[in-house]
């Protein structure tokens, strides 16, 4: 082989990475512009340019609007929940427990299933007649009452506890990890200025634990506005569209009710906002070791 | 002393707890699938089968139905298998290669557009989902599960790229550039020397890969057809089917099908899954 082409082999062999890489995240991105601000239903339509008018149907719609609110609320709940869960076990967890590994193992497994298998059992699980109010009912608690998942004010917080119970664990391992790398002198060294324990925690391992509680709800909150599988399997949107949220009204609007502009005008708008939390810390990420080449 | 022990015995309570209300739902799935109609009527959630049936399993396997289909989940649960064998695989072994560039014959720029593919980890797909099913229209991959595995190399290569090139930028430059010296080229260094010290994150993405696409839903319920609906869409539409009768042992059972798989995976390699987790979190 030539000098030329064994320098060149590298760029050659991550060549189709960067190509295909792009077309897909990048290329795919404008074209979904494109269809935005056309009038495309049924079927693209690339002939008729409307402009911004799809945005400006889309934030007419009261069902839009629905699923703004609803993200809203499940994505606060769902991270603050998560976190503050996954915070409580990670600092228990730490204080030299047995079967530390088992505890762990417990408290993460969810992550690894299908927020559709999840999302079915939950269902069964907070079904109004046969679930909890059911169990309630035969441990003596005879007028407890549980609809939430059926009532459409409330059946989003059934997919907040559904979506916390399955992500604590995560927020639990990325704590957990951030506290073991913190020095155990400093801690030591607090006690022996006679400082409680909760106090250590508050005043000094909670500000070094800063970056991954930042990691956490950075990585959380992207998630939550993805979030599609557990309201299709728990609620399907339903009742009515009352737990819609951005990523089932864009696949109902796409390819159900064959509104394809308006689908790809919510898609852009999700679009906008991952990246809005995501590109500073990518950025953030990228400056902060230019060195370590 | 006294005290510490109190609180002992707290902290292990909370912690059990804890444990309980994580392993509750797996509890009622389980016994669930495991009743008859009857038994789901007279008991409750958390009430012992009576014995160890396993008809809800059968029906959920090989019989149950959706709407005027009823073969279970079984067509799925192969279209799955051959959905996430070769997507696993390709993602992996072109996100090393990836990873291997990136950081050991780093050129002008590969920072930077490593940079801009990393955007992919985090995008929302909900953006390809539109003009994706028209590319695969176009090439004639429609409905199919190749259209599937096309689509989930594209979409976790960038994370897996990650994971890899994070991983061999810690092997220290000196025994690349050793090898260099004796005149060893870029493939001969990637399979002599990088490859053999790779087995961890190799495990590690695998999983990774394995999970997520197993589990996926988005792609699977915009870009499959009639005979190549993965396991996640057979699931929810039978789930979500609206029959006269529900019946819950059978979505338990079926639920449970659809778990096992990557259930038994973290069972059995759960601290590749968990090092997967935090890496993709935490470095970019």
């Amino acid at each position: 082989m030539s000098r030329s082409f064994e320098s060149l082999l590298p760029k050659l062999v991550v060549a189709p990475a960067f190509v295909l890489g792009f077309a897909f995240i990048y290329g795919l991105m404008v074209w979904n512009g494109v269809l935005s601000v056309t009038a495309s239903r049924m079927l693209p339509n690339y002939e008729e340019f409307v402009g911004l008018e799809q945005y400006q149907k889309l934030f007419e719609m009261d069902r839009w609007w629905v699923a703004l609110k609803n993200l809203g609320v499940f994505s606060l709940l769902y991270v603050g929940g998560a976190l503050v869960l996954g915070l409580v076990l990670a600092i228990l967890l730490d204080q030299k427990v047995r079967a530390e590994g088992f505890l762990r193992t417990v408290y993460l497994y969810p992550m690894a299933l299908s927020f559709i298998v999840t999302g079915t059992a939950w269902k069964w699980i907070l079904n109004p007649s046969l679930g909890i109010e059911k169990l309630m009912h035969d441990l003596g608690w005879t007028d407890f009452h549980f609809d939430w998942l059926v009532q459409s004010d409330t059946a989003i917080y059934c997919v907040v506890i559904a979506g916390v119970w399955q992500s604590a664990g995560f927020a639990m391992a990325l704590f957990l990890a951030g506290l073991r790398g913190i020095d155990d002198s400093i801690i030591k060294a607090a006690q022996m200025d006679g400082a409680s324990l909760p106090r250590i925690y508050w005043r000094i391992i909670l500000p070094v634990l800063r970056p991954v509680v930042f990691s956490t709800i950075l990585v959380l909150s992207h998630l939550s506005i993805k979030s599609f599988d557990l309201v299709m399997a728990l609620t399907a949107g339903g009742p009515g569209y009352a737990t819609d949220v951005p990523a089932t009204f864009m696949y109902v609007m796409s390819f159900t009710r064959g509104q394809i502009g308006l689908g790809a005008a919510s898609a852009t708008m999700m679009l906008a906002t991952v990246a809005a939390v995501v590109v500073p810390y990518l950025y953030s990420e990228l400056r902060a070791k230019p060195h370590d080449r | 002393m006294i005290a510490k022990s109190v609180f002992r015995a707290m902290l292990y309570a909370v912690l059990l707890l804890a444990a309980l209300f994580f392993l509750a739902p797996l509890y009622v799935m389980v016994a669930t699938s495991l009743k008859d109609a009857e038994q789901i009527r007279s008991g409750n959630l958390l009430s012992l089968p009576a014995s160890l049936n396993l008809d809800a399993w059968q029906l959920a396997w090989s019989a149950a139905c959706t709407g005027v289909d009823c073969r279970g989940l079984q067509p799925y649960f192969w279209n799955s298998v051959s959905m996430t064998v070769p997507a696993v695989l390709i993602s992996t072994a072109w996100g090393a290669v990836n990873g291997y560039v990136l950081s050991m014959w780093r050129f002008r720029g590969s920072e930077l557009l490593f940079g801009l593919l990393l955007f992919g980890v985090f995008m929302p797909f909900q953006v390809v989902l539109l003009p994706m099913s028209q590319v695969l229209g176009y090439l004639g991959l429609s409905s199919s599960v190749s259209g599937l595995v096309l689509v989930h190399c594209l979409a976790g290569m960038a994370g897996t790229t990650l994971f890899f090139r994070n991983y061999y930028a810690a092997i220290p430059k000196e025994l690349v550039n050793a090898a260099r010296m004796d005149g060893a080229g870029f493939w001969r260094i990637f399979w002599r020397i990088v490859l053999p010290m790779s087995t961890p994150i190799l495990m590690v993405t695998l999983i990774w890969q394995f999970t997520n696409i197993w589990n996926d839903f988005l792609f699977g319920v915009a870009f499959s057809g009639a005979d190549s609906k993965p396991i996640t869409v057979g699931l929810n539409n039978m789930a979500n089917t609206s029959s006269s009768v529900k019946s819950y042992n059978v979505d338990m059972a079926a639920a449970m099908i659809a778990g096992l798989p990557t259930m038994l995976v973290y069972v059995l390699a759960g601290q590749y899954f968990v090092k997967g987790l935090t890496a993709g979190a935490v470095k970019g």
